[in-house]
């Protein structure tokens, strides 16, 4: 069964028609792929055939054990964004970026293809300023407008610093984390396990909450 | 699977630049819905200079879930209508800061309109469009556990209240529609109603009424939300007689309406006594050069023609003060 309708295929298509540079996906799944891990590996397949300038290697959990070590991944679905070099910025969304986050999976994608506009003067002072590993766990809902916002903005943290690592993770692909972190709204932002942040805020606040972690 | 999608196609076909601190601007529009975007169209077609500072591309159309009542679609999602009126404003070269709250105004022949983050931008007539947002209760415990089992988007959080107890505050569309919602997943549902009947439109409330996990308190209200790290009962006041109840419940909705977004300019326009901006017929407010439409303003009915209908007319109102105040 196809993933997309021919409307949204061809609308993403013309989407991804403006690609700068390649992007390579990671894709972590395993290889008797639970429901949800199935349906994302075919959106996977689907999505990345609409342009030549997306790769997609697909990984399995078990059997990479090494490789879901060396990229941080500790559940799936994972997916993972590489630059056309294969640099690591950070950027993981664990579980099917469907509903409202396929806006911020293209937004992502794009950003870590080249096209982005540059940080407020401000803000990027602020990021360079953080000197130490700052996670942040952006919860979501796929049926939620507003999250697609505030896992841009984690992401774009990410791309723009070494030591930010941001991921987008479904509530409810993960509904055992939901409750470890006591997610009752989305979006929720988790910052190194101590600081949460509810609702889409702006880079700068994010940035400022960072530097508190 | 369903994909919402919102962002159009980057680079050629998007004409914008950015917003700069160093220009006096003829117009600059605050806000994103589609009053804004309205009146954006409206004045880069006059060939006025314009800026738009907003939170985001829609305002409340993104949360729409259909719109079957915007002349020239019998049907269309709030997001797809949102998007189509970002394209529509992205093919003009408009100066436009994304992301960001715009903080106070400074009146005057020039008018300062000063950003969170500190930057300060001019223009000679501004176009208040800022809309509305959820109503809170203001009753203790609301503001403690908001993100914490106090939710106001039923679409966003009623996923994470599978298998539990909530409870609805609002007996109108908004209330009802969350309360379906809810009613397929959660254990159990009350809705607090303030009036003796539910006021939604009576398709959902029969809708409603073929759930069997649901009780109506009618002429209640909801005086205190207690919980330690999350909510574990609401309080709720009979209006006839007094009494006070708990509920057990991990999760309370707020749906009781929408308030005006006039934080901007409290103090310094005049205000109905709903808060929404003062407007004559076109849409000028209480201080000359600063016009307002839209959710806002205090025209009456909320909708989406009618507030890109007051969008044109403000922008119509604020390039015919170009011209004439030279």
């Amino acid at each position: 069964m196809a993933i997309f309708d021919d409307k949204v295929r061809k609308q993403i298509g013309d989407i991804l028609a403006k690609l700068a540079d390649r992007v390579n996906l990671l894709y972590f799944t395993q290889e008797m792929e639970c429901g949800i891990c199935k349906e994302t590996h075919e959106f996977l397949n689907e999505f990345t055939s609409l342009s030549d300038k997306i790769g997609l290697v697909v990984f399995d959990f078990v059997k990479d054990r090494d490789k879901a070590a060396h990229y941080g991944v500790d559940k799936i679905p994972a997916i993972v964004l590489l630059d056309k070099n294969d640099n690591d910025a950070g950027l993981r969304f664990f579980g099917l970026p469907g509903g409202y986050e396929i806006n911020s999976f293209i937004q992502s994608i794009f950003e870590v293809s080249g096209l982005k506009e540059p940080l407020p003067a401000k803000a990027a002072e602020a990021l360079k300023k953080i000197d130490k590993d700052i996670h942040l766990q952006v919860f979501i809902s796929l049926t939620c407008p507003y999250c697609p916002a505030a896992v841009s903005a984690a992401h774009r943290i990410a791309l723009e610093s070494p030591r930010v690592r941001a991921d987008m993770v479904d509530a409810g692909a993960f509904p055992q984390l939901a409750v470890k972190y006591n997610v009752s709204s989305v979006p929720k932002t988790v910052i190194n396990e101590t600081i949460e942040i509810i609702g889409a805020e702006p880079i700068e606040k994010l940035i400022e909450a960072a530097a508190k972690a | 699977m369903e994909f919402k999608l919102n962002i159009g196609p980057h680079g050629t076909d998007d004409r914008v630049v950015p917003l700069k601190e160093d220009v006096l601007y003829d117009v600059i529009i605050i806000g994103g819905g589609p009053a804004a975007l309205t009146a954006a169209v409206y004045c880069m077609r006059k060939g006025v200079s314009t800026g738009l500072v907003t939170m985001d591309f829609g305002g409340q159309l993104s949360d729409t879930s259909t719109v079957e009542n915007y002349m020239g679609y019998s049907y269309i999602t709030g997001v797809d209508l949102a998007s189509k009126f970002r394209e529509q404003v992205q093919q003009f070269e408009i100066a436009v800061v994304e992301g960001k709250k715009a903080d106070s105004i400074e009146d005057g022949r020039e008018k300062k309109l000063r950003l969170e983050d500190g930057s300060v931008f001019s223009a000679r007539t501004l176009i208040i469009t800022t809309g509305k947002s959820w109503r809170r209760l203001g009753v203790p415990g609301e503001a403690e556990l908001t993100g914490k089992g106090v939710a106001y988007c039923a679409i966003c959080d009623a996923p994470l209240f599978a298998g539990k107890r909530v409870v609805v505050v609002g007996g109108g569309n908004s209330g009802i529609e969350s309360a379906i919602d809810l009613a397929k997943i959660a254990e159990h549902v009350t809705i607090i109603q303030f009036l003796a009947e539910l006021t939604a439109d009576k398709i959902l409330v029969d809708a409603f009424s073929a759930f069997t996990n649901t009780t109506v308190m009618y002429e209640h209200e909801v005086v205190e939300i207690k919980g330690e790290l999350r909510v574990e009962s609401v309080m709720v006041k009979n209006r006839a007689t007094g009494a006070v109840s708990e509920l057990d419940a991990q999760g309370i909705f707020i749906e009781i309406g929408l308030i005006p977004n006039n934080a901007l300019v409290k103090g310094l326009l005049e205000l109905n006594e709903f808060g929404e901006i003062n407007v004559d017929c076109a849409c000028r407010t209480s201080l000359p050069g600063i016009f307002a439409a839209g959710d806002v303003s205090s025209v009456p009915f909320k909708q989406i023609i009618i507030a890109a209908g007051e969008g044109a007319k403000a922008a119509l109102s604020a390039c015919e003060y170009v011209l004439r105040e030279p």
